[in-house]
């Protein structure tokens, strides 16, 4: 079978055997064995392929790589949620606030529930802070006593207003949009702020 | 009978031609003085092996939502016959593909085998190990309980620092722009899908090219490599002192990978796997995420830089460490393989392993996180039970002074321990500190009362080696 891609061998014990031949000068299955017009056809060919393998790959592609991005651009608009009457809030006090994603994958259970830490500045004022650490978003804690919040992870310290008091945070802890409307506080959700390189 | 299954092995392989296919390579020629030092990569192999095997049977169970993922994994760990071993076994599996991809690499290195012809062995490797740590850490977010979603959230953030398209990074590993239902499912996607994929065309590929070059000689001193002539020096190495790979070259790995195997099972038996932290609730705070151990040491160094260098050291460290590794064979494939002749090569491997080692253990003590629940200091401490020194010990404790500082043992580590910080410094010294603050100590001039200050530097000058007369509790 000289010339051809494959050779089969009759063994002594009566099996055969089947290899692969190489593409070399003992085995000339090369383009000197065919005609101009069988290169062009070949090379036609070829490009057809290709062309083909491009178009499943864009098939196969476009829907895989839009529906994995898809939730990125799903729209998220923040929305205005009651998060409890202005007098259950003592002026100076900072309390958790556990609140609740208003647009979650039917799926999402539990972890649709956030939480943000709430301020009574005075009579009108709210500050909402994000509980994620501007460092690397582990969630802050507040110590009352102290008036600090302290983050677990890598040790940032905030005062009680947000600003950074030590550590390695490079921000304020991001704040909610807050509002109070009939005798409710209302906070703007928001997605978890992420710390972007400038 | 025995011949009716020789015969019919014979006509299945006749018409298969599994041991044409097969034979060549299990009967390549091998050096016959590669001996334990080579079998770090049929070690991880079978490490790698032992994860497809458990993780399938995990998933039979495992339910890849994030309302029912937690619940599922107390199913499998107390519930399921052999499903806390099975998770024990992924888990130590994980270990010790880890150690042993470290272990084959830094033997690759220290005996220069990733030098001419096996520069692609050595690039695909090093792939093979960033495949493996990826699989380590979507893994752990898998166990998808309170350290899991809140490690998503790290690494969004961690991705956010990207330049220009981190904001994009952050949502797309969050799967919007919270956590939610979409988060989990793409870590699972990712993590049973596409990285084993990944794993197992490299994996192939790394074979295929271990194969056509054949495994590396040992090192001899005096003996470089010269591209021009190594390939046919170690053909005739081959063919004069070379013995085949099946069985004689391989029943070393078959030992090692049987006691790795026994090591991972005793393990996941007498050990255990991880346990479930609190449910993934991300209104639960109190909440303390860390990496699992492979990956603690990056986890420290993060707490450990100057802030100022933080955003490139987090972007950059990586992928510079990544480039370097993949650049090793490029910048140096000929010449010396022996490690005697490369004093730097074994350098570079100790300090590799001193410098993750301490970073490692850093993370395990964390001393950067404050202690969120330290005991009020006892009596025998205080050395008194009234009076400034008293209250200013009580007061050190509420205002969360003693969350950061240490005090004979008692408190947190994220300040300097101040069991005698009286011998160092005085009223003055101390009232400027605790009012002004310093280097990671927030400032307390506004939180504290004068009355408060006065007892608490009173408490603090009291510390004192030995403890001044008249603060020795009776009886202690």
């Amino acid at each position: 079978m000289s010339g051809s891609l494959f050779s089969l061998r009759r063994l002594q014990d009566g099996s055969t055997k089947f290899s692969v031949n190489e593409v070399t000068a003992d085995h000339p299955v090369s383009e000197r064995l065919l005609t101009p017009e069988e290169i062009t056809r070949r090379r036609f060919l070829e490009k057809v392929c290709v062309g083909l393998a491009s178009l499943c790959a864009a098939i196969l592609g476009i829907p895989l790589v839009g529906f994995v991005v898809a939730p990125i651009f799903r729209k998220t608009t923040g929305r205005w949620v009651s998060i409890g009457k202005i007098t259950d809030f003592q002026i100076g006090n900072t309390v958790k606030v556990d609140i609740t994603d208003p647009s979650p994958l039917p799926w999402a259970g539990i972890t649709a529930k956030s939480a943000l830490w709430l301020r009574r500045v005075t009579e009108s004022e709210f500050i909402a802070f994000s509980v994620n650490c501007t460092h690397l978003g582990c969630p802050v804690r507040w110590l009352a006593d102290a008036d600090l919040f302290m983050c677990p992870c890598h040790g940032g310290v905030y005062y009680q207003d947000g600003t950074v008091a030590a550590g390695p945070p490079p921000k304020p802890l991001i704040r909610y949009d807050v509002r109070t409307v009939n005798g409710q506080v209302e906070i703007k959700t928001m997605s978890i702020p992420i710390t972007t390189t400038p | 009978m025995k011949r009716f299954v020789v015969g019919a092995w014979r006509w299945i392989d006749d018409r298969l031609g599994i041991s044409d296919l097969i034979g060549p390579s299990l009967k390549h020629l091998v050096p016959h003085d590669a001996r334990w030092w080579y079998v770090f990569g049929s070690a991880t192999l079978l490490a790698f092996i032992v994860q497809v095997v458990t993780g399938v049977a995990l998933a039979f169970s495992y339910i890849p939502s994030s309302s029912q993922a937690y619940e599922t994994l107390e199913f499998i760990t107390n519930q399921a016959p052999f499903g806390s071993f099975l998770r024990g076994m992924h888990y130590f599996g994980a270990s010790a593909m880890v150690l042993m991809v470290g272990a084959h690499m830094a033997q690759t290195f220290l005996f220069g085998s990733y030098k001419f012809p096996r520069e692609m062995n050595w690039t695909t490797g090093v792939l093979l190990l960033g495949f493996t740590l990826l699989m380590g850490f979507t893994g752990q977010l898998l166990r998808w309980d309170q350290t899991a979603t809140w490690s998503v959230v790290v690494a969004a953030e961690q991705a956010g620092r990207v330049p220009l398209i981190g904001n994009f990074l952050a949502q797309f590993i969050l799967g919007g722009k919270t956590l939610g239902g979409a988060t989990l499912s793409r870590f699972f996607a990712i993590h049973v899908f596409i990285m084993p994929a990944l794993l197992f065309v490299f994996i192939g590929f790394h074979l295929l090219l271990v194969l056509r070059h054949g495994i590396a000689e040992p090192p001899t001193a005096g003996k470089p490599v010269d591209p021009a002539t190594y390939r046919t020096e170690y053909e005739e190495l081959m063919r004069k002192t070379g013995h085949p790979f099946w069985p004689e070259g391989a029943w070393r790995d078959f030992v090692v990978g049987t006691g790795l195997i026994v090591v991972i099972a005793l393990l996941a038996y007498f050990v255990g796997p991880p346990p479930l932290d609190k449910p993934p609730d991300p209104s639960i705070l109190n909440a303390d995420p860390r990496p699992d151990w492979y990956l603690l040491w990056y986890f420290a160094l993060l707490a450990l830089i100057p802030p100022q260098l933080e955003g490139w050291v987090m972007i950059l460290g990586p992928a510079l460490i990544g480039v370097l590794l993949l650049a090793v064979p490029l910048l140096n494939n000929r010449g010396e393989r022996a490690p005697s002749r490369r004093p730097w090569s074994i350098a570079v491997v100790l300090l590799s392993i001193i410098m993750i080692g301490s970073l490692w253990i850093e993370g395990i003590h964390s001393p950067w996180s404050p202690n969120f629940d330290p005991p009020p200091l006892p009596e025998k401490v205080v050395g008194i039970t009234s009076g400034p020194v008293f209250t200013g010990a009580k007061f050190f404790h509420d205002k969360g002074c003693l969350n950061c500082h240490l005090i004979a043992g008692y408190g947190g580590r994220r300040g300097p321990d101040l069991s005698y910080v009286g011998d160092k410094l005085s009223e003055g010294d101390l009232v400027i500190r605790i009012v002004n603050g310093g280097v990671n100590m927030p400032a307390f001039g506004k939180m504290l009362t004068p009355e408060e200050l006065a007892q608490i530097t009173a408490f603090l000058q009291s510390r004192k080696h030995p403890m001044p007369a008249g603060l020795q509790v009776p009886g202690d």
